[in-house]
């Protein structure tokens, strides 16, 4: 006995509609939240209940939400900086490196310092900002110059310097600037704080205990720029032109290479800036631990944004919530587990762009 | 030659295909059938909807309505497979091999066997054997990339007949074959249908069409103009004018004009090919304003080679000088800024990005410059009215400048070419096989093209194998055979017989 209708994949012959990226984004999603309900099902606890404490420990309440945000500010730039590289058909998996050697050069400005600490805050934050952006392009500027010149694959190189970058940085907070002897600078300086929602709490109490910080605004400016250069600029044009066809890029005169280690600068650079933001908004020291996988989750939000710049954001929210709730969660795994089911989702569900599903009754067999 | 038998005379019968694209009627109530053992040339102006109804045909697109019916019996194809299934083989106008597996690894891909092990040896002999019975040759262990176009051609047939095709489709198999490769490919063609094989060809050329095809049908914009008629009594007008819908005028006027200045110096040009070996040895020539230097030759003879190094593409050695000035082993970007136009051989792979909009297409080379460029920006309302300039200018079929590039027919992406590289004023026109793929109507507008850039002062390098349309556009001709130029003559004293053995390399002469 046959199964009586059968899928057939079909050529488009009509363009895809508008709505169709985000659908199946949207879909890949609310699978993935699916398919992870029944794994929890079968390992013995109610779905259910735990969907309601993830949406609670992380939209519950203008607290939580505000630390969701906090989260999603490095993945949006991480984001936008992987989704320049991919539409380029780089395939970077670098910023966590980069991430962190942003983190790092920020950190010297305090830690050697670089400024008299006793200086206008907006200048030690300013300088602070541009090391931060330094440091991941440079870091990022390495595997771009390999890819480039010397034809070395980008995805063994960027996964290979992630290593190099955090072991770098244990280096200097064991070695040099530890605190005390624990694997952590001391607490920065306030002039180094990026300013807080909650500093304003004694004009606004509404806003005491509000954890977000300036960084985010960093993170909106960003796509706004990136959406500019790719939607209007000359550079933007080059960038698709490359990613569609390089031959055709080259026949037209565009300097591939110089392109590539272009976007690996910048895509760096917004992973360096990601890095800067979180030890002077978040944790105030250059410590361990800093970034919690922003370096993958990063890949995930761009695609699953489409590589469109502002979809980044509330995607960026999305896995904010996800990082957020599976702190409060046994096995912390779980949220790792849902991130990535919706990415391999979402590679899938290109197919239905790509094709139109038919499904139809089998025809009688002939005998 | 028409074997009919008894039971079922047609090996296919289309009936009322309708197929509808965004913005276009490809195929408008089409009826096409192929009788069992017969070739059928199926013809067409670019964009008439002749591969469109093929891959109906082959099962890549539903039809909006119609029937199908193969040996007598109805059809609905929901993929490929069920069309291979019915003994449906195509092969398509742009070749879908992969260049770094082996002949036999390329003809087995996708199929149930070999399932694990892969007893390649087993294959070969499988495969010589099929080629053996059809006079289809090409070496079974050699990589794709290693082997001629025309090789290429020959692995993409017996893939169909090693999955047991009996109708065969050929989307315009002579576009990329020279001459001698297009006498063989008819001789197995021939072959085919006397073994009971049945065959769809098509093509733009007329002597093509009658020297093989039993039947012809003709599409224009979407709708058969003629069904299953016979070829013989046709004239190269009679056809033109089922073609296009009007009179072609096929007198090339090309006025008499003393060329001007040099423009374009080239001096013991060398260079080698992809694999590292000399591909063009120290060749020279120069070309004037308002002159055509046309290149004969097989191709794979250096021409690629030749042009991709005048037009920065290709490292070389020995001087290439544009209005004087030193240019070789420069970027593209630099050859385009000294004013040289570049028509590739390979416009999907080269000339275009497929997936771009016809406006990002055509702003290609220009986009640096004002108007198209503004600073950083680009000027997209301009870069879309240039676009709609040129789809006017130059008759682009396409539904909007906003449709991808890679839904235009082989022709109109051409055009598009075309469009972008003249429209750019360039002192120096660098074109390979411009006409290629070409309806009769489209090489009319391009030869008048060319020929106008020519009386506009441009220097113009031909490369073209097509004799007759060389001769007869340019001023001068050089036969180029294993990466020497073994002739220059004025194209007026040119002879083809002479040529013809030039290009063979059974005969030498220099001046
Ligand atoms: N995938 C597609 N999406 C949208 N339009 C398409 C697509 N494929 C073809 N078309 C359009 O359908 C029409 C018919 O195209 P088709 O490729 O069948 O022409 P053709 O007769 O094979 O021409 P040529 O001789 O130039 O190869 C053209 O106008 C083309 O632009
Ligand atoms: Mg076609």
């Amino acid at each position: 006995m046959k199964f009586p209708f059968r899928i057939t994949f079909e050529n488009r012959t009509e363009e895809v509609p508008k709505w169709m990226p985000l659908a199946t984004s949207l879909g890949a999603v609310v699978a993935a939240f699916i398919i992870n309900g029944i794994v929890l099902w079968l390992i013995g606890s109610n779905p259910f209940r735990v969907y309601k404490f993830f949406f609670n420990a992380s939209f519950g309440s203008w607290g939580a939400f505000s630390d969701i945000v906090v989260k999603a500010t490095p993945l949006i730039l991480i984001g936008l900086g992987y989704s320049l590289a991919f539409r380029m058909k780089i395939i970077s998996i670098g910023a966590e490196g980069q991430f962190y050697m942003g983190a790092f050069f920020a950190s010297l400005v305090v830690l050697v310092p670089l400024v008299p600490l006793d200086s206008p805050k907006i200048v030690v934050l300013t300088l602070m900002a541009f090391m931060g952006i330094l440091g991941g392009a440079l870091y990022g500027m390495i595997p771009g110059i390999l890819k480039a010149y010397y034809n070395v694959n980008e995805i063994i190189t960027t996964l290979m310097l992630n290593y190099v970058a955090v072991y770098w940085n244990n280096y200097w907070i064991f070695g040099k600037y530890s605190d005390a002897g624990f694997q952590m600078t001391p607490t920065f300086d306030k002039v180094a704080w990026l300013p807080r929602l909650a500093d304003l709490a004694s004009k606004y109490p509404f806003f005491s205990g509000i954890t977000l910080h300036l960084g985010v605004v960093f993170g909106l400016v960003a796509a706004i720029l990136i959406w500019l250069i790719l939607k209007y600029s000359r550079w933007g044009y080059e960038i698709s032109l490359i990613g569609d066809n390089p031959k055709a890029a080259n026949y037209a005169g565009i300097n591939i290479k110089r392109n590539i280690v272009l976007v690996m600068i910048v895509s760096g650079a917004l992973a360096g800036l990601a890095g800067m933001s979180e030890v002077t908004g978040v944790v105030h020291r250059l410590q361990e631990k800093i970034s919690t996988n922003y370096g993958f989750s990063g890949v995930i939000v761009a695609w699953l944004a489409k590589l469109h710049p502002f979809a980044v954001i509330p995607v960026s929210i999305l896995f904010g919530a996800l990082i957020v709730a599976g702190r409060e969660i046994q096995p912390s795994g779980i949220s790792f587990l849902i991130q990535g089911t919706i990415l391999f989702l979402v590679i899938s569900s290109d197919v239905l762009l790509r094709y139109k599903v038919r499904i139809s009754r089998r025809q009688e067999e002939v005998a | 030659m028409t074997i009919t038998t008894g039971e079922f005379p047609y090996a296919v019968e289309m009936r009322d295909i309708v197929l509808r694209f965004p913005g276009v009627l490809a195929n408008d109530h089409v009826n096409f059938t192929l009788k069992k053992g017969e070739i059928h040339a199926l013809l067409g102006e670019n964009g008439a909807g002749k591969s469109t109804l093929m891959n109906v045909l082959a099962g890549l697109y539903r039809p909006e309505s119609g029937e199908i019916k193969i040996k007598g019996k109805p059809v609905t194809f929901n993929s490929p497979k069920d069309a291979i299934a019915s003994g449906i083989g195509m092969v398509h106008q742009h070749f879908m091999l992969v260049p770094t597996l082996t002949v036999t690894e390329n003809i087995l891909l996708g199929l149930k066997e070999p399932r694990f092990i892969m007893r390649l040896a087993k294959y070969d002999k499988k495969i010589l054997a099929l080629q053996e019975e059809f006079g289809l040759k090409a070496d079974p262990s050699a990589n794709i990339w290693q082997i001629s176009v025309g090789e290429q051609q020959r692995v993409e047939i017996l893939k169909t007949l090693y999955r047991g095709a009996d109708i065969l489709i050929l989307d315009e198999p002579t576009a990329v074959l020279a001459p001698q490769e297009i006498e063989e490919l008819m001789q197995t063609m021939r072959i085919l249908v006397d073994q009971g094989k049945s065959i769809i060809f098509i093509s733009h050329k007329l002597n093509e069409v009658k020297a093989v095809a039993d039947r012809l049908t003709v599409l224009r914009k979407g709708k058969a103009t003629a069904e299953g008629i016979d070829p013989q009594g046709l004239s190269r007008a009679d056809l033109a004018e089922l073609m296009v819908g009007r009179e072609v005028i096929f007198q090339i006027d090309k006025k008499a004009q003393v060329p001007g200045e040099v423009v374009l110096e080239v001096d013991k040009l060398s260079t080698t090919n992809n694999r590292g070996l000399a591909a063009v040895k120290g060749v020279s020539f120069s070309i004037r304003q308002g002159e055509i230097f046309g290149i004969a030759g097989i191709a794979g003879n250096g021409q690629s080679e030749l042009v991709e190094a005048i037009t920065g593409l290709r490292e070389s050695e020995g001087s290439i000088r544009i209005n004087g000035v030193e240019v070789s082993n420069c970027s593209p970007g630099k050859a385009i800024n000294c004013g040289v136009a570049h028509i590739p051989e390979d416009r999907t792979g080269v000339g275009t990005a497929p997936n771009l909009s016809v406006t990002k297409n055509v702003i290609m080379k220009n986009y640096t410059e004002s108007p198209i460029s503004n600073g950083w920006r680009i000027n997209y309302p301009a870069a879309h009215d240039h676009a709609v300039d040129l789809k006017e200018g130059y008759d682009i079929q396409t539904p909007t400048v906003e449709t991808q590039a890679r839904k235009l027919s082989g022709g109109n992406l051409q055009k598009l070419i075309l469009a972008r590289e003249i429209s750019g004023k360039p002192q120096l026109i660098v074109a390979m096989q411009p006409t290629r793929g070409l309806d009769v109507g489209a090489i009319e507008s391009i030869q008048k093209l060319l020929l106008e850039q020519r009386s506009n002062g441009a220097a113009i390098l031909l490369i073209s194998e097509e004799l007759d349309e060389l001769l007869e556009l340019s001023d001068r001709v050089a036969v180029i055979f294993n990466g020497e130029l073994v002739g220059q003559m004025d194209a007026s004293q040119a002879d083809l017989n002479t040529i013809g053995m030039m290009m063979t390399g059974s005969l030498r002469s220099n001046e």
